[in-house]
Order: C-alpha cells, then sequence, then structure tokens
C-alpha cells in the first residue's frame, strides 16, 4: 500500500543523504521524494511517496526516527490529507494540434508556460492521478520531454 | 575568554570525558593534534593498523564500559578503520572515532589523502560529523560523546578538517546536553510493564532469551534477580554471554545456531518468551515461522526499531533494560497475586523438562586419546582461569568453542564481534581490555586463519606492556567455513585450507613474545600454566584435530529444532 510521510528534519549538509542511504541499505522503496527548507531555515521538510505493507512502514518510520537529524515523522495517509504534484510537459504543437492541446490543457486547468515553434511547454498541478490523467491524454499528441516534482502533501487542518 | 587551537580544545574535552588512553596512527592531517597530545596525560597507544586502533577502542570499551577513542588520519587512515566502525556498529559499542580530513579549501578536490569518510561511514555509524566551523568543534565533540554512549550505544565519527583544528577557538562552559531530535526512551511505560508481568504470572514455560543489551546497560544484577524469582531459565545470545552466570542453574547457554539442544527446545516449546536486549538475529532465530511459535512474546529493548522487525511482539517495553527489569522486579515485589515459592513449584515440571533436555545432549565432544580437541583447550582455559579471564575471539570456530565451552559469570568478560563477525578482532580488542584492566588476564581465543588477520599487533602489545596470551586452536584450515564445505557442499575445500602458516612459536620469538606449542593433549595443560604463569606476552599454539566440526549446529533457514548434534 501507498503511503506518504512528512519528514522534518534539521537543514544539515548529509541530512538528506542520511534518509536515502537508509532506504537503499535496508531495501525500502522510494517513489517519489520532494525537500525543502521551511518557514524556519534550520529545518527542512520531505515529503516522501514509498509501498509496503504496515509491517514494512511501521519499519520506515521507526527507523527515519532513529537517525539523530530527523525531528518529526507523520505518516499523513494515516489521516485526510491533500497532495499535490506538478509537472512540466512538453508537448508536440503543431497547426493540426495545437488547439486541441489547448483545450486539453484547459480541462486540467494548467496553463502554457513557454510556446516554440513546434511545441507548447505546460504547467499542470493536481495529485498524482490527475497528472496520471493529462500524461495519458497528451501523449497520442506526441510528449517531448517531462519534469515532475514528486508529490508534496499535508494533513488537513482539524475543522473545529 | 583567551582562545586556544583547535589541538588544545579537543584535548581539553577528552579530558572533560575522563577518557585516559586513546588509540591511533598518525599521519599529515592530524599531526598537529599528535603534537599537542606529547604535552597531555593522555596515553596515546600507536596500533599497526588503523583497523586495530578503532578494535582496540572498542576492546576497551567493551571491558569497562566507557566510551572508547580512536584517532585516525585522513584518507587511507580512515578507511582502514571502517571494517573495526563497523563492527563497533553492529555490536552498539560506544566508541569515538576522530578522523583528520584536508583542509577546508581543499574539500571536494580529490587532494591528496583526501576520502569523504563521513560518506562512507554514514552508514555504519550512529551519527556522524564533518567539523566545518571551528566554534562548532567543542559543541560537536561533547555531543558525539553523549550520542556515543547513551540510547542504543554505537560508533560516532569525528572528521577534522586540518585548518579547523589549526584555528583559534574559545571552549565554552559545559552544560548538560538537550538534544531536540535524540531523546531515547530509558523508563519504561508503567502499563507495559504490568501486561509482562501478568503474563509472567500466567505463564506455565518461560523462558528469558537475553542479549547483549543486558550488558551494555549493566543490567545483569537485576536480570539474575528477575530470573531467580520467578524460577525462569535464561538462554543467552553470543552477546548476552556473562549477563547472566552461565553456572546458574537456570543458565542454559547460548541458543541459536550453535547453541546448547536445551535452549533451543526451550525456546521452541515456550509458552512465554520474555526477550531482553536481544534483537532477534538471524543466526538466533533459524527460520523464522518455526521460532518460539507456541510463545506470548515480551521485548525489551531501547531501541524501537528492534522491536517486531523479524518477530511480531505481543507486549513490547521500550526501555533501558536495566530500568525495565527493575520496574518488573519491583512489580513482582508489590504484588499480591505473586509469591516466589509457589512460582517455583509451578515451574517445577517445566525447569525438569529443560533439565532433561540438557542431560539427553549436553554441549559435549568425542575425546579422541591423545588428540587435542580444540573444545578441551576451552575447557582447560576456563579451568586454570577459574572463569574469570577477559576472553577476546576472533571470528570462527575458535569464537563458537569459547561461547560453548568456557563459563561466563560475568559480564564484559567475552568480547568478540558477534553481529559483523570480524575475523582478526581478537587481538587488538584484547589489547585494549589489557590496558584498561593490566591486573586481569586476557585471553584471545583464536584460529590460524584470523589471527593473521591483525597479527601486527604484537608489536603494539609489546610496546605499551599488554601481556596478553594469544591461544591459536590450529587447525590448518578456515575452520567455520570448512565445516559447511563439508556438511553442505560434499567436503569440497574451496580456499579453505591453509597451506602454508607460519611457525607462531618462531614468530611471537621475532616479536619478543614468547611462544609455546602443544601437539598433544596431556601438553595442552603445561602450556596453559606456563602461559599464565608469565608475566609476558605469549602465544599459544594448539595443533588440534583439524576436521573437528562446531556442534550442535542449525543449518542456515532451518528450525533451530533441527539440529546437527555430536
Amino acid at each position: 500500500m501507498k503511503h506518504t510521510l512528512s519528514v522534518l528534519l534539521q537543514n544539515k549538509p548529509g541530512a538528506l543523504s542520511r534518509v536515502t542511504g537508509l532506504f537503499s541499505g535496508r531495501g525500502f522503496n522510494i517513489e517519489s521524494l520532494c525537500v525543502a527548507e521551511t518557514l524556519d531555515p534550520r529545518v527542512s521538510c520531505m515529503t516522501l511517496v514509498t509501498r509496503g505493507d504496515d509491517s514494512i512502514v511501521e519499519q520506515i518510520t521507526k527507523q527515519l526516527h532513529k537517525l539523530i537529524d530527523v525531528i518529526k515523522v507523520t505518516d499523513i495517509t494515516e489521516g485526510e490529507f491533500v497532495e499535490r504534484e506538478m509537472v512540466l510537459i512538453r508537448v508536440k504543437a503543431e497547426a493540426n494540434t495545437r488547439a486541441e492541446v489547448l483545450r486539453v490543457i484547459d480541462i486540467f486547468r494548467g496553463k502554457v508556460v513557454d510556446v516554440s515553434p513546434t511545441t507548447y511547454t505546460v504547467e499542470i498541478t493536481g495529485p498524482e492521478s490527475k497528472i496520471k490523467a493529462v500524461i495519458d491524454i497528451l501523449r497520442p499528441i506526441g510528449i517531448k520531454e517531462i519534469v515532475r516534482t514528486g508529490t508534496i502533501a499535508m494533513a488537513r487542518a482539524p475543522k473545529n | 575568554m583567551s582562545k586556544i587551537t583547535g589541538s588544545q580544545a579537543i584535548i581539553k574535552c577528552l579530558q572533560e570525558e575522563g577518557v585516559d588512553t586513546i588509540f591511533g596512527f598518525p599521519g599529515g592531517a592530524v599531526i598537529d593534534l599528535y603534537d599537542e597530545l606529547l604535552d597531555s596525560d593522555i596515553k596515546h597507544v600507536l596500533v599497526r593498523h588503523e583497523q586495530g586502533a578503532v578494535h582496540a577502542a572498542d576492546g576497551y570499551a567493551r571491558a569497562t564500559g566507557k566510551v572508547g577513542v580512536a584517532l585516525l588520519t585522513s584518507g587511507p587512515g580512515a578507511t582502514n578503520g571502517v571494517t573495526a566502525i563497523a563492527t563497533a556498529y553492529m555490536d552498539s559499542i560506544p566508541v569515538v572515532v576522530f578522523t583528520g580530513q584536508v583542509p577546508r579549501a581543499l574539500i571536494g578536490n580529490d587532494a591528496f589523502q583526501e576520502v569523504d569518510i563521513v560518506g562512507i561511514t554514514r552508514p555504519c555509524t550512529k551519527h556522524n560529523y564533518l567539523v566545518s566551523d571551528p566554534n562548532e568543534l567543542v559543541a560537536t565533540i561533547r555531543e558525539a560523546f553523549y550520542l556515543a554512549s547513551s540510547g542504543r550505544p554505537g560508533p560516532v565519527l569525528i572528521d577534522l578538517p586540518k585548518d579547523v583544528v589549526a584555528s583559534m577557538m574559545s571552549f565554552p562552559e559545559r552544560k548538560p546536553i538537550k538534544m531536540k531530535t535524540y531523546q531515547p526512551t530509558v523508563d519504561p511505560h508503567p502499563g507495559q510493564v504490568e501486561k509482562a508481568c501478568k503474563a509472567c504470572l500466567k505463564a506455565k514455560r518461560p523462558v528469558l532469551y537475553i542479549g547483549g543489551g543486558v550488558i551494555l546497560s549493566n543490567a545483569n544484577k537485576e536480570l539474575t534477580e528477575l530470573a531467580e524469582k520467578l524460577s525462569v531459565p535464561v538462554a543467552m545470545t553470543l552477546m548476552g554471554l556473562g549477563g547472566f552466570p552461565g553456572t546458574n542453574p537456570l543458565s542454559l547457554g547460548m541458543l541459536g545456531m550453535h547453541g546448547s539442544y536445551a535452549s533451543n527446545m526451550a525456546v521452541a516449546k515456550s509458552d512465554l518468551l520474555i526477550a531482553v536486549g536481544a534483537r532477534f538475529d538471524d543466526r538466533v532465530t533459524g527460520r523464522l515461522d518455526a521460532f518460539a511459535p507456541h510463545a506470548e512474546i515480551i521485548h525489551i529493548d531501547i531501541d524501537p526499531t528492534s522491536i517486531s522487525k523479524n518477530v511480531d511482539v505481543d507486549i513490547p517495553i521500550v526501555a533501558d533494560c536495566k530500568h525495565a527489569l527493575r520496574a518488573m522486579n519491583s512489580w513482582f515485589d508489590d504484588s499480591k497475586e505473586f509469591e516466589q515459592k509457589a512460582m517455583r513449584e509451578k515451574h517445577q515440571p517445566w525447569l525438569d523438562q529443560v533439565r532433561q533436555w540438557d542431560e539427553k545432549h549436553p554441549l559435549t565432544y568425542r575425546d579422541e586419546g591423545d588428540i587435542i580437541k580444540p573444545q578441551y583447550v576451552i575447557e582447560v582455559l576456563n579451568k586454570l582461569t577459574g572463569g574469570d579471564a577477559i576472553i577476546t575471539t576472533e571470528v570462527g570456530q575458535n569464537q563458537m568453542w569459547a561461547a560453548q565451552f568456557y563459563k561466563f559469570n560475568e559480564p564484559r568478560r567475552l568480547l568478540t564481534s558477534g553481529g559483523l563477525g570480524t575475523m582478526g578482532y581478537g587481538l587488538p580488542a584484547a589489547i585494549g581490555a589489557k590496558l584498561a584492566f593490566p591486573d586481569k588476564t586476557v585471553i584471545d581465543v583464536a584460529g590460524d586463519g584470523s589471527i593473521q588477520m591483525n597479527i601486527q599487533e604484537l608489536a603494539t602489545a609489546r610496546q605499551y606492556n599488554a601481556p596478553v596470551k594469544v591461544a591459536i586452536l590450529n587447525n590448518g584450515y578456515l575452520g567455520m567455513v570448512r565445516q559447511w564445505q563439508e556438511l553442505f557442499y560434499n567436503k569440497r575445500y574451496s580456499a579453505t585450507v591453509m597451506e602454508i602458516t607460519p611457525d607462531f612459536v618462531e614468530l611471537a620469538k621475532a616479536y619478543g613474545a614468547v611462544g609455546l606449542r602443544a601437539t598433544k593433549k596431556d601438553e595442552v595443560e603445561p602450556v596453559i600454566q606456563e602461559a599464565l604463569a608469565t608475566d609476558k606476552l605469549v602465544i599459544m599454539d594448539f595443533a588440534v584435530s583439524r576436521e573437528e566440526g562446531v556442534f550442535p549446529m542449525v543449518p542456515a533457514g532451518k528450525a533451530t529444532t533441527e539440529m546437527l548434534l555430536v
């Protein structure tokens, strides 16, 4: 099962490498990894998507906690959360396909961020399922290049 | 505040931590620090290979319970230490390793003797540091000692760029260390303690399964109290030997791959397994689904990652073993439901059953007249030292025979590379232990193969007057691998025959040590007597039966009840 972990860690050289080394060394898989500074520049927040049964994810969580640079680990899949990923797609946009590309990205609430005589570069944001859907639709038109950020996620705020 | 050099600050930090002895090997990157060492009262032990430095620091740490310290230069000095750092990591031994590094401006330039040792040792240290700001040096060293010795202990490495060590800095006052990201749970959860104690009251066939954590947390007294209070037999891992007296009637000896028949049967038939400071290693459990299949499992460990890693645990207690055992003991003392005598009577049938297993297949070997059996050598060592020597081992058959046939009644008497299984550990570790306890007999039980992995440290032992006794069980083979080849590879002895070994008696002489040899059984006792009588460094070369095997043996991947016996 897919789990999205939110990891707060010290913003120190080597901290990221400790996390990735842990995953490769212990044979855990990483589907995506996103990391950047938080409001406190001494702390980074990492969103890490992994797959495994409950005992593996429990072991991953404990092992992450054990790293001295790690402050907090939350399996946000356990509650309600929002997740977003951004993708940049350079898609073929010639006379006969331009209009269709524009229509598709409009449906997905994307936008064109760069134009060349034969291509559009479009930006789409959404959960992973939406990114997958837009890729599937643009693929037959001709995707030249694609860059994805990986998922970032946040637990939802309490309702009361 | 007046400023001091980085070297001076490091020495002051070591003095603050009560370090009296360090093990190391100099080089360009640490030459400033070595210069400062000359004017300090800290004893520096010059080893002959950096692996030996870290093993010696590790042996010193295991024997004393204090943090061991090693000092290595950059590049090859640091990489030579890696095997020994990994050894300490696998066995959770508190060691602080200082490595030199090229000046900050050269880092990343492939400078002479530059290596990314922080990157290399990340997976085999508890934590490590590259000190890139002189103002952080003192705080880093203090934190390193705290990390190495607290929680689940382990090695910590500090990489010191040469220009940082040469900088001027202030020496801040020492304050208690508080780390936001590191707060080991020392005290057990009272609710979990109660659950565990209630499970003990219910059990009919309980077994204590204890590991190195009992020794690391100095919990042997509390453990013995619990075992005797509840009349529970005690099985020990290799790392746990000495955590409970080996001659106590409740002792089952070692369990696992080369454990006693009684210990493996007891675990397999138990209805309650009380694991204390042990980690369900594959050498202990054998085939996982057949390990303690009928037992409810209590697991006390300070490291949450050890719990339910290999085997699902019913009642976890995350705590320091000493604190948890103390809490359990006082729960029973205060409980109205518990009565020691009634408990003893309730467990008597189980204890009888365990004794029957032990009588049916005791730890034993076949005597063959004049031929020296390696097990016999260990028995004589045990007899002539009254079971009170510090025993270090190399790795392989020598290690298993020492574990089986020497009776460890005290903790910190067996120093052995359990997790990593590092050949070449025993001699440098013995030197570390001997320097910590000059009045104690320290014996390295070795094989003719593994002794050669760090034999150069004989010179260190001589130079620093560490007269350890090396007992080589010489069978001309890499015996443990040979045993596997005999049992599982049709006796195809691929690369396990030591066709050339040095004449160890002459070799001893070359190092200025005493060399003794026994080739017949009746020579064993006089040789050991002579070795123990002299205050010199001794190598004893025992020509033992060549194809002797270690038994019982649970073949890898089999259930622990499927033992091959003598």
